[in-house]
């Protein structure tokens, strides 16, 4: 069965659509993500799901349960990483495992071995009776994952887990979630790091403006949209070189190189002063054809194609726009 | 309006409540009964000399145990303005609470009665201070805590509802201002109401604190009569009337 089932999933704040009636189901012991820039309506979601936010329309399921009619039985198999961390500062780090855990009714003595084996896990062990606010970010971070695992939870929500991390503490969080998914718990997590969406998710969907533009595998996505390749083309200065005339504008320079590589590519988006194209087959006849013309761009870049470029097709703009 | 959700949850956020309040009780316990022990030295020693007994007692006598139901009442107050938008709006405590199967109600009846607790504890604590300089009359005394928590329980609701209404902590002075200070002046705990002019007596005697501090009096100085009983009533209806409402507006702030 299904761990969420979401049908015409809307949310309305006093009138303003933040969710658009979506459709999404996230399956047992996947990794489920939600990409999208700021302001699409991902934490609108999860807190949807988590049964904080009043659904406005629509039906949502989870662990085969309304939201509207089993909240406390929902959230007592949940584990929740909330987008910004509300660790209890008035208590010490063990102490907030523990008083969370009384929240789950945990008996004292499991919820102690629990804390301790968890903080372990989280390599905090060591700062068991420090105060929270002397952690560093990426220990309030895991401290936060930590609790939210506290329930043993079938299922847990992180809302960008690492957004505000260094790139070292961030890789610490996703090899513990990889090991977390290893052990068969189902996770959601919102990003609007592309990296992060393909380095953990089995599945995802690519959210905008409260509406989900498109489902699948993180490659799948790729493959589908894009291809293997991408040819980056900078149109910032460009230099005319022989014969041929400066162009007026990007247009007419765009115009210029999809009419000559058109053949090779099986599609192309042009995004500011920055020209993608996807090719057909083979990047290096691309790139050698626009080495051939008589223009010097300002960069020229074969790279592997991203789901940040699927994103970019999909929406006309960055992931951080 | 959505029905109460409350379950026994509550006891395990008040228990938070209480670790976090026993980690330093020593500093908030001697703040706050530094200020009651001014009143009763300067007002109680020093002005009491200069003025006439107040129903046939020492001005001392008189002013003790109506400062046990004021400072009783302000503590209460200052957990549940404060303290309350503290938690919630700066730790976000409750949203971490209510990720688990906490409900909101169960967040905000547990605030309710941690300022309940907090009204009953300093106004005991004042109280066996001015046992200890024998201003206590009669054994009745002992049941001073259940009335601190009758009337602590009011004041918590009625601290939420400003705490709710006017969700910024810019504005909670006003509310000591505008409506704990004059409750404070004109609830006989410096004087007797029957001075004043008709009109004012009538209007102090819609104020809460007016009779937490009959009531206090009362029982400190052994005059038990049945009036006392309106006091009470008085107390417990309104408390039963205002109930819902701190639930519905502090629903409102965190439920989006
Ligand atoms: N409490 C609220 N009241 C009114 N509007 C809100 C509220 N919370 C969110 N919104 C609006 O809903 C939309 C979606 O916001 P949401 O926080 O879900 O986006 P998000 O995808 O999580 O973005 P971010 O990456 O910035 O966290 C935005 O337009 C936002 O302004
Ligand atoms: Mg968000």
């Amino acid at each position: 069965m299904d761990v969420i089932v979401a049908e015409k999933l809307t949310k309305e704040y006093n009138g303003k659509v933040a969710v658009r009636g979506i459709d999404f189901r996230v399956r047992h012991r996947e990794c489920f993500g939600f990409l999208g820039p700021n302001g699409a309506g991902k934490t609108t979601t999860v807190n949807m799901i988590y049964c904080l936010s009043p659904v406005t329309s629509g039906r949502l399921t989870v662990l085969g349960m309304e939201v509207q009619k089993k909240p406390r039985e929902i959230k007592s198999r949940l584990g929740v990483v909330p987008q910004e961390n509300n660790l209890d500062p008035d208590l010490k780090v063990l102490q907030n495992l523990l008083v969370y855990a009384n929240y789950f009714r945990i008996p004292t003595a499991t919820a102690r071995t629990r804390a301790m084996e968890l903080l372990e896990f989280f390599d905090l062990a060591d700062r068991a009776d420090d105060r929270v606010d002397r952690l560093s970010g990426g220990m309030k971070r895991r401290l936060t994952i930590a609790r939210a695992l506290i329930n043993n939870p079938d299922l847990v929500i992180l809302d960008e887990p690492t957004t505000g991390l260094d790139p070292q503490a961030r890789h610490l969080v996703w090899q513990r979630l990889r090991r977390l998914k290893e052990r068969g718990v189902t996770l959601l997590l919102t990003t609007h790091y592309l990296e992060e969406a393909s380095q953990l998710c089995d599945r995802l969907v690519i959210m905008d403006r409260g509406e989900i533009l498109e489902e699948g595998d993180p490659q799948g996505l790729v493959a589908k949209h894009i291809g293997r390749e991408v040819v980056e083309v900078g149109l910032g200065r460009v230099e005319c070189t022989g014969q041929f005339q400066p162009a007026a504008d990007c247009g007419d320079t765009t115009a210029m190189i999809v009419g000559r590589t058109n053949h090779l590519l099986r599609g192309h988006l042009a995004v500011g002063d920055s020209l993608f194209l996807f090719p057909r087959d083979n990047g290096q006849t691309v790139l050698q054809a626009l080495q051939g013309m008589p223009v010097r761009f300002s960069h020229l870049l074969l790279r592997p194609a991203t789901l940040e470029d699927v994103f970019l097709k999909l929406t006309g703009r960055g992931l951080r726009a | 309006m959505k029905s109460l959700d409350v379950s026994p949850l509550v006891w395990q956020v008040l228990r938070r409540h209480l670790i976090v309040f026993s980690r330093n009780w020593k500093t908030n316990l001697s703040f706050n009964f530094f200020e009651p022990l001014l009143y009763i030295a300067a007002l109680g020693l020093g002005l009491g000399a200069y003025v006439q007994p107040m129903e046939g007692l020492p001005y001392l006598n008189y002013l003790a145990p109506g400062l046990v139901a004021s400072s009783a009442m302000f503590a209460t107050s200052y957990e549940c303005t404060y303290g309350t938008f503290v938690r919630m709006e700066y730790q976000k405590t409750f949203y971490a609470m209510v990720a688990t199967p906490v409900s909101i109600d169960d967040v905000i009846v547990a605030e309710i009665l941690y300022g309940t607790f907090k009204s009953v504890l300093y106004g005991s604590v004042i109280l066996v201070v001015i046992l200890a300089l024998g201003l206590v009359a009669s054994p009745w005394a002992l049941l001073v805590p259940p009335v601190l928590a009758v009337g602590g329980f009011l004041f918590a609701v009625l601290s939420m509802i400003w705490t709710g209404l006017v969700p910024n902590i810019e504005n909670f002075n006003y509310f000591f201002s505008l409506i704990m200070t004059p409750l404070f002046l004109f609830s006989g705990v410096f004087f007797p109401l029957s001075g004043l002019p008709r009109i004012i007596q009538t209007l102090a005697w819609a104020s809460p604190l007016c009779h937490v501090v009959n009531l206090v009096r009362g029982l400190v100085l052994g005059r038990v009569h049945a009036a006392l009983i309106w006091d009470f009533m008085w107390l417990v209806t309104l408390t039963a009337v205002l109930f819902p409402l701190p639930l519905y507006l502090m629903r409102r702030l965190v439920i989006k």
